[in-house]
């Protein structure tokens, strides 16, 4: 049951990206496309539930330990860094067709703050590590969620008459608005 | 370089968020008030600006393979720096920046000048451009924030201007964030344009 609550909650009423606004570069950076968004996602689900359980090990086994833990920042983002380049070398080695597919969002990643945003987040909540690992899945799905319906919406808009000013970026921005208002109607539901 | 105009080209012509669209997370997550993000802007300013100058003293001692892992390193050093100050001397902010504070390092602003500016100029440029771009981008953030204030509670930094009544909640909430900015960046667009 707490899982179900955690993942309702990560993926409908406290979307990563339109309530939490962790990822919003990739987010107005990658959605022209739905095939570029849906590689995307596939990327980040995959980099988010590795970093979680790997920075979840440092955090337990070496920073509090040593009482360091004022080190996190400066962990977490190197083992991010570490681990993406690392997933790059493996994934090119082990399935060609998978790098194919995901090598080109894997470096963008390293600045996604999703990725370093729940790797905190599991810390502060003090949440256990398959909480850990079910709360960064469903923050994956959620930031897919948002990226793949957003893409769609722009993919449309770039059909559509627009005023002068308001082409390209800032009506895209509007919509990404809109968009969390629709949102904002799952709140209360957990 | 001029160097008065290369520090207020971030203002304006280049500023990080109206212009540029980086370092995006902050911006709409951090202006609920015009104090927040004043706060967040100064906060990253200050890390933009010691980055910079540092990165530009060791740019020749680095190896090119490395820069990037090492600028990183240099960021996050900062961002902890700030992290501890002000949950030190100013708590309540602190909380309420929360996870936006640590996130610093990965704003792409911050990198970005590093790489692109800082490692390749001397350090009293990239001392200068790091001032000037964290200025823009606190201006930046200010600004949305009063806007969202205003119109969400009728008050800026605070002080009473609209009666609270006439405040339209949606624009301290979520989607607010991102309506406010997408009109801001519109409005940017126009001037930039009447200036070319």
């Amino acid at each position: 049951m707490e899982y179900i609550i955690i993942i309702i909650s990560a993926i409908l009423v406290n979307n990563i990206v339109l309530n939490q606004f962790l990822g919003v570069c990739p987010f107005l950076g990658v959605s022209k496309k739905i095939e570029t968004a849906v590689g995307m996602t596939g990327a980040v689900t995959f980099v988010m539930v590795l970093a979680t359980i790997v920075t979840f090990l440092i955090q337990h086994y070496i920073l509090n330990p040593l009482q360091i833990g004022y080190l996190q920042t400066i962990a977490f983002i190197l083992v991010i860094a570490s681990l993406v380049q690392l997933v790059e070398i493996v994934l090119k080695k082990v399935s060609p067709a998978l790098y194919q597919a995901l090598g080109v969002f894997l470096p963008l990643i390293t600045t996604n703050c999703a990725i370093l945003g729940v790797a905190i987040l599991v810390i502060q909540k003090e949440f256990t590590m398959v909480e850990g690992v079910v709360y960064a899945i469903a923050n994956a799905i959620g930031f897919g969620l948002a990226l793949i319906i957003f893409a769609g919406l722009r993919e449309h808009l770039d059909l559509q008459e627009v005023p002068k000013g308001l082409k390209g970026v800032p009506i895209a921005i509007i919509t990404a608005g809109i968009l969390a208002m629709a949102f904002m109607g799952f709140s209360g539901i957990v | 370089m001029n160097q008065w105009k290369n520090f207020t080209k971030g203002f304006i012509k280049e500023n990080p968020v109206f212009v540029l669209l980086l370092g995006m997370c902050p911006v709409l997550g951090t202006t609920g008030t015009a104090i927040n993000g004043l706060g967040m802007g100064l906060a990253t300013t200050f890390v933009l600006f010691m980055s910079n100058t540092v990165v530009s003293l060791i740019k020749n001692v680095i190896p090119d393979k490395v820069r990037i892992p090492s600028y990183i390193v240099v960021i996050a050093t900062f961002v902890t720096i700030v992290q501890m100050v002000m949950q030190a001397y100013l708590p309540s902010l602190f909380e309420s920046l929360g996870i936006f504070i640590p996130l610093i390092v990965v704003n792409c602003i911050v990198l970005g000048r590093a790489e692109a500016f800082a490692s390749k100029n001397t350090v009293l440029s990239a001392s200068i451009d790091g001032l000037g771009t964290g200025l823009g981008f606190a201006f930046a953030l200010t600004l949305l924030g009063a806007a969202r204030e205003l119109l969400g509670s009728g008050k800026i930094f605070n002080f009473e201007i609209l009666p609270e009544q006439y405040g339209m909640l949606i624009f301290i909430l979520a989607p607010g964030a991102f309506i406010a900015l997408g009109y801001i960046i519109a409005i940017t667009n126009r001037l930039n344009k009447q200036k070319a």
